[in-house]
């Protein structure tokens, strides 16, 4: 399994299925390889029969003077238009898809940070798949060590991504789903691996120098194996959330409660994933760039009764301690 | 000549344009379109000429999987340099100007029966706008090089140590070039053509290279705008797309592709108008639908400006926003689809003849098809997001501007040389260089397809062993293409020094350029012609 490009097999090239999704895509896949085969053989068949049914014989041959023929005009417009239309539809079905980010009870989630030119893997217990120097000319593509990310098998995985200086983009070719990372926010991506083994995780959002070089992969465990291996990584310094809490006690305690209690700001409790009303604006799910977003510049959206008091912390939390943070307040539930 | 009433040749034999006023200031200060349109050609083949040997590296480099290039020379800092200048080369200094620039200057008036076009002073000061932003491009890679790619994307693009600033000037100063030259041709096609010649009696190219004008003026000043902000932001530090700075990158993109995807149909319109002309001429019969031409230029001009976002599905632009995007740039496909079959249509019961320039022509409509097909693939959401920055979005891209526009270009080339100087090109010599650019383009970009199948992804100078087989075969597709375009590098020359000398219209056509006589004295006609009758009426 460790080279997933030699696996390549019957679908027309397409990578080697990891999702469910996936096997969609590549139907989807088939049906346009089939229909765009179909208008090909038309137009360019047409083309050809024309060409040589049509030969000039002499310089003076007589052509017929067709100007047009709404028929024939009404129908290679409207059939083009609905094929396209059937086609926009199938993939919108198949993009929701990709797009719906599964309930937090039920998944894993695993926070990625791309940086010039490696990827970052971290998860809830604090296991850190970090490599500080970018990659080693003996780490290249299809033999990565360093940048492992663990999953397990048969259960969605949510990643929440961010990057520390351009954008990146991240790819899972096997699993046909990709999604930009881009810094000062994030954005997230889900899959559900039923296949175990190792997929290969690609950049593709050109990052500079060595945007080919900083490859990943994705290792499916089965749910047993996938504990043992978060218990016996686990790090000493302990969860995500728990440097999150002593933030919390040092700067944030003194105006937002726990239990529902209304201090000076509103509570944390039951925060993430709320419906947020404001002074002004629409509103919005309390998702993690509200959170970000609120704890930089809280002004930017002020919760409804609530007085616009709180000052900015731009510039004095770290990027990793923004995201301890905001797991935190995403586990006072 | 059944649509012009008044024969005009009257000129004598040996005044034209060529000859008309004498040595080299009398070029580099002239008003006439016509040398306007010369002086052009030599410019952008000399940069097309440019643009392909950095194309060639690229594809040298790729070669080979790993780090050990036959070339020790391309390091990834240098290949990511190449892959930037064949970009900003071919589609700044190429592709956008390239056919308005050559051939609108040159037949739009003589099409319309004009003498020149509406400001010829600002036609001569577009192309020496032109000049200098290609200057200031090309002089980053003496000061500094850029590594950003065409698309300039933020933050990159701020934090990169090349020149960028010099080089977002450059595209800036062409984009100015560009609208210059959009507003002329578009007062030319109101004001200027001749008694009788309605809306619906221009040539297509015409039409074409109308509604490729309302884009440039429309949607170049968005792009010029958005290169100033990332010089503002380089050099004076304002927060627009760092968000460092408290700016936002995926701004940037949206900016972008405001233009730059209606930049696409700069490119490509006038290429279809090209393709409407050969295939008349050629099938010697009227053309299948000018209306639905027509007016399919001017929907596909307007729907580009509401398609950006297509081309960021997966940026995190919002779900909603991504399938409206795809659904609206599908709607471009059925004006595109209307054009195909109409000059399929126009070759039913014509009489094709198969000279270089249908030959060209042909290319084009094999390849556009391709091109256009996959471009269906990519504007659905739920296939793009595995293609998406895949090669396979470099193959669609080519299929497009390449075959599609390259292809009617150089199809243009050999169709109206002998208007342009007065003699024919050897036709076996131009039919041996469109075997070979023909065949090399498939061999280089099908592959492409499959590699983007398999999720290689684009801008890498190293990749996957596996992906090593398919890149070698297009390696090899990119050398037949660079002898291809030599060979018609050679048909030119051997056209301007030994051609035969030309006849006013050789090829047989019905539209009004080749009533003038080749070249075209000074004033392109001795008398206004007076036209009475379609451009495409062989009865």
């Amino acid at each position: 399994m460790n080279n997933w490009l030699s696996l390549i097999s019957a679908n027309a090239f397409m990578p080697i299925q990891g999702t469910e999704i996936a096997a969609k895509v590549d139907g989807f896949y088939a049906f346009l390889l089939v229909s765009s085969l179909i208008s090909s053989i038309i137009l360019i068949g047409g083309m050809t029969a024309f060409i040589i049914k049509y030969k000039r014989q002499s310089a003076n041959d007589k052509t017929a003077y067709i100007t047009h023929n709404t028929l024939a005009e009404f129908t290679w417009s409207f059939i083009p238009f609905v094929i396209m239309m059937v086609i926009f539809y199938w993939g919108k079905v198949i993009f929701n898809e990709l797009r719906a980010m599964p309930d937090a009870a039920s998944s894993e989630e695993i926070h990625v940070v791309g940086v010039q030119w490696a990827w970052n893997f971290k998860y809830k217990n604090g296991i850190k798949q970090y490599t500080k120097d970018g990659i080693s000319k003996d780490n290249k593509l299809g033999n990565v060590e360093k940048q492992v990310m663990v999953v397990p098998l048969n259960r969605p995985v949510k990643l929440v991504m961010t990057s520390n200086d351009v954008i990146h983009s991240f790819y899972i070719p096997g699993f046909r789903n990709k999604q930009d990372v881009i810094p000062g926010r994030y954005t997230s991506l889900w899959f559900k691996a039923d296949k175990l083994g190792e997929f290969q995780v690609f950049c593709t959002e050109y990052c500079g120098l060595s945007h080919s070089q900083m490859p990943a992969t994705i290792r499916v465990l089965p749910e047993a194996d996938y504990k043992v291996w978060l218990d016996a990584n686990k790090p000493a310094e302990g969860a995500v959330s728990d440097a999150g809490k002593e933030l919390y006690e040092n700067k944030c305690r003194s105006c937002h409660s726990l239990d529902g209690t209304r201090v000076v700001g509103p509570t944390w409790k039951g925060l993430y994933g709320a419906k947020r009303e404001f002074e002004s604006g629409p509103t919005v799910d309390a998702d993690e760039n509200y959170l970000r977003e609120s704890i930089l510049n809280p002004n930017a959206k002020v919760v409804k009764g609530y007085p616009a008091a709180m000052p900015p912390y731009a510039g004095q939390l770290s990027d990793d301690e923004l995201s301890q943070l905001i797991d935190y307040i995403k586990s006072v539930k | 000549m059944s649509n012009v009433t008044q024969a005009t040749h009257t000129a004598t034999e040996n005044d034209n344009y060529l000859n008309h006023e004498k040595g080299i200031w009398s070029w580099l200060t002239t008003v006439d379109h016509k040398r306007i349109a010369v002086m052009y050609m030599i410019s952008i083949l000399t940069f097309f000429f440019i643009g392909g040997i950095f194309a060639l590296l690229v594809r040298g480099a790729l070669f080979n999987s790993g780090e050990n290039k036959f070339w020790s020379y391309i390091t990834p800092e240098v290949y990511n340099q190449f892959m930037s200048y064949h970009g900003i080369i071919m589609v700044f200094m190429v592709i956008v100007p390239g056919i308005p620039a050559i051939f609108g200057n040159f037949l739009l008036p003589v099409m319309l029966g004009a003498k020149d076009v509406a400001f010829p002073r600002l036609n001569l000061a577009s192309y020496y706008v032109y000049l200098l932003g290609a200057a200031i491009a090309a002089s980053t890679l003496f000061l500094g090089k850029i590594d950003t790619g065409w698309t300039f994307y933020t933050p990159y693009s701020i934090k990169t140590s090349t020149s960028v600033v010099l080089a977002v000037l450059g595209a800036f100063t062409m984009g100015m070039a560009s609208i210059l030259t959009g507003l002329n041709f578009i007062v030319t096609t109101h004001k200027l053509r001749a008694p009788g010649q309605t809306m619906n009696k221009i040539p297509l190219f015409v039409w074409a290279i109308y509604a490729t004008s309302i884009i440039q003026i429309l949607a170049t000043p968005v792009l010029g705008i958005t290169l100033l902000l990332i010089a503002a932001e380089r050099t004076l530090g304002v927060g627009i797309f760092d968000p460092n700075l408290g700016g936002d990158p995926v701004l940037f993109q949206h900016f972008f592709w405001f233009y730059s995807h209606p930049a696409v149909y700069i490119m490509i319109l006038p290429a279809m108008g090209i393709v409407s002309e050969l295939m008349s001429t050629f099938s010697r019969k009227t053309i299948f639908g000018y209306t639905a031409i027509a007016y399919s230029s001017l929907a596909i001009a307007a729907v580009s400006f509401l398609v950006w976002g297509h081309h960021m599905f997966v940026s995190g632009q919002s779900e909603f926003a991504g399938i409206l995007f795809s659904v609206i740039t599908m709607l471009v496909g059925v004006p595109t689809a209307i054009k195909l079959f109409n000059w399929i249509s126009t070759m039913y019961k014509g009489s094709v003849r198969l000279d270089a320039p249908m030959l060209y022509a042909i290319g084009f409509l094999f390849l556009f098809t391709i091109g256009g097909l996959t471009g269906v693939w990519l504007a659905s959401t739920g296939m793009d997001v595995h293609f998406h920055d895949t090669y396979f979005v470099v193959a669609h891209f080519h299929y497009v501007m390449v075959g599609g526009v390259l292809m009617a270009f150089t199809g243009g080339i050999f169709y109206w040389f002998p208007k342009f100087f007065g003699k024919m090109t050897n036709d076996t010599l131009g039919r041996i260089s469109w075997v070979f650019v023909f065949t090399g383009f498939n061999v280089t970009f099908f592959p492409q397809f499959i590699l983007g199948a398999m999720g290689m992804p684009r801008r890498y100078f190293e990749y996957h062993p596996a992906y090593e087989p398919l890149n070698q075969i297009s390696t090899v597709g990119s050398w037949l293409i660079g002898f291809g375009f030599l060979v018609a590098l050679v048909a030119i020359i051997h056209g301007l020094l030994a051609g035969e000398k030309a006849s006013a219209n050789p090829w047989g056509s019905k539209t009004l350029e080749w009533q003038a006589s080749s070249p075209p004295p000074h004033d392109n006609f001795p008398i206004t012609p007076t036209v009475t009758a379609g451009p495409y009426e062989y009865r």
